[in-house]
């Protein structure tokens, strides 16, 4: 019996993948994404439902459970399907969308700019990151008062705070990019005598776009936050999502505190769902990186 | 040893070049190749091959000596294709034309006639990932063709292709080069590669790296392939094997 399992053990056996007609037709093909890409999320959903109804019901006491964890169920009825609950929310997002994709955009154009100007030369680089460092190591939460005092408390300084959050991984992941070309392409530039402006068109910034989207991922994500935060300073104006958690979490209103965190949540998601799909459509044909990695693993 | 004329395409003239680090990769190398000439350069890896070349196109200037060429149309093919990968084989070609600032079609049209030289006719919207690695040579070689240089600076073009592949390539390149007239600097390591492709074979040494030896290759062009087996083959690689050897020693 020992001797059987060891040769078994032993035995590396490798069966061949048939690839039929059926198994590359389209149908398949599209079932096959489904069960591996929905499937897998669809079932983490179900067990966080299942956690969060066993915490609401077997964990808390009844008088508890309303103000720490109400049931899905209730979360669904009082304020997603209850329209004078979900309007304002609602509102409040559209808000949260307007300055954090412009925030979004402004910290990308500068941080975009900066990385091109750093890299002209190293003593610029040299004496500007620092300070792109510390626009990031400073806590925001710090000099959001501040911007407050300074920009009122309206638009403009909600889409400030965006930008001081979002703009460093643009800074860094573009300046990453620029640096990351080939040596060999570098030299077939210099021997054809390009301008300065040339080899940044035609090669550095080229190179840098896998990069560059790699930073709009993490600083589409940060401007979600920025916009949350700085709604949750700037109380005076229209309120945002951040203003609502704040104004539910001090009435205690926790079926809506929790549809807020949701509705937040999934603008958090879709924003990164949409800036990895653009960073596919821009740059996955060429750079393996961005490629699909869930075929032949 | 070397060859003297009064015209040369490239002249090396006591040519040194010691490197920041204190490493002295080329002392005295004289070498000089005539227009119309293909001159090749064997020698053991790390002998300084390839600083040759990058002092001869000007990536890197001699530390000692002197470098004279009679053309600054140069086209340098790498070790590795270089291409940009973000862009179509066509793409890679015409950004010659480009960085040259020469009018659109012209430089389409420059660019379609040199991928069809190579062989990529029908190939010309894929991108480098979706070529193999001899077709992605083949583009390199169309981008240095495109602009009908005067003086090709070849680097161990072949080196990372397949036996098979790195013939018939061989036996593309002379086709193509002979129909034209131009100069050619060829760096290998490969002996038969050498002689097939050369008028003349120089011999290099390591540490420093220096010319010990040439040897002419009387053949004329285009050469075929069953020449590696010719019995006067044999002998001129035997030649250039022996004096490597001598080198290496």
């Amino acid at each position: 019996m020992t001797q059987t399992l060891q040769t078994q053990a032993s035995t590396v056996l490798i069966t061949a993948q048939r690839a039929t007609a059926d198994r590359k037709s389209g149908s398949w093909r599209r079932t096959r994404w489904v069960l591996r890409t929905v499937l897998p999320i669809a079932a983490a959903l179900v067990g966080v439902l299942l956690t969060w109804l066993f915490v609401s019901y077997v964990v808390l006491n009844p008088d508890r459970r309303e103000i720490l964890v109400p049931p899905p169920q209730e979360v669904l009825n009082t304020s997603f399907r209850d329209w004078a609950h979900l309007h304002p929310m609602l509102s409040a997002l559209q808000l949260d969308i307007e300055v954090s994709m412009t925030g979004l955009a402004i910290a990308t154009a500068m941080g975009i700019l900066a990385a091109i100007v750093m890299s002209l030369a190293s003593w610029l680089e040299r004496s500007l990151y620092p300070y792109a460092v510390v626009l990031q190591t400073v806590p925001i939460l710090a000099i959001v008062p501040l911007i407050g005092l300074w920009f009122q408390y309206g638009f403009n300084a909600r889409v400030i705070v965006v930008v001081i959050i979002a703009i460093f991984p643009m800074i860094a992941n573009t300046l990453f990019g620029i640096h990351s070309a080939d040596p060999g392409a570098h030299d077939v530039f210099t021997l054809n005598r390009a301008s300065r402006w040339q080899r940044l068109a035609k090669l550095q910034l080229p190179a840098a776009l896998p990069s560059i989207f790699a930073g709009l991922r993490i600083s589409s994500g940060l401007s979600v936050i920025g916009a949350i935060v700085g709604d949750f300073f700037f109380t005076q104006g229209q309120p945002g999502l951040g203003t609502l958690l704040n104004t539910y979490l001090l009435r205690v209103q926790s079926s809506d505190l929790f549809a807020a965190i949701i509705l937040s949540s999934l603008f958090g998601i879709a924003v990164f769902a949409v800036f990895t799909f653009l960073s596919k459509l821009a740059v996955g044909s060429w750079y393996s990186g961005a490629q699909s990695r869930t075929n032949d693993r | 040893m070397s060859v003297t004329t009064d015209f040369a395409a490239m002249r090396f003239s006591d040519v040194g070049k010691q490197f920041d680090t204190g490493t002295v990769a080329l002392e005295g190398v004289d070498l000089t190749v005539t227009p119309g000439e293909f001159v090749s350069v064997v020698g053991p890896s790390g002998c300084g091959k390839s600083t040759l070349l990058r002092l001869a196109s000007g990536l890197s200037r001699p530390t000692d000596g002197e470098i004279a060429l009679h053309s600054d149309r140069l086209a340098y093919v790498f070790q590795d294709p270089t291409l940009l990968p973000w862009r179509s084989a066509l793409a890679n070609v015409e950004l010659i034309g480009e960085l040259h600032h020469l009018p659109r079609g012209q430089r389409r049209e420059k660019a379609m006639a040199a991928l069809s030289t190579v062989g990529l006719e029908g190939f010309e919207k894929q991108l480098p990932a979706q070529l193999s690695g001899g077709m992605r040579m083949r583009v390199s070689l169309a981008r240095a063709f495109v602009l009908e240089p005067d003086i090709f600076l070849f680097d161990e073009p072949f080196g990372a292709l397949d036996e098979i592949t790195r013939l018939r390539m061989q036996e593309e390149l002379q086709r193509m080069l002979h129909t034209g007239s131009f100069s050619a600097l060829f760096i290998t390591h490969s002996v038969s590669e050498a002689v097939y492709l050369s008028n003349r074979v120089a011999v290099m040494s390591a540490r420093p790296g220096r010319i010990r030896h040439e040897v002419s290759v009387p053949f004329g062009y285009p050469r075929p392939p069953e020449i590696r087996y010719d019995a006067e083959f044999g002998r001129i690689a035997g030649e250039v094997s022996a004096a490597l050897l001598e080198g290496h020693q």
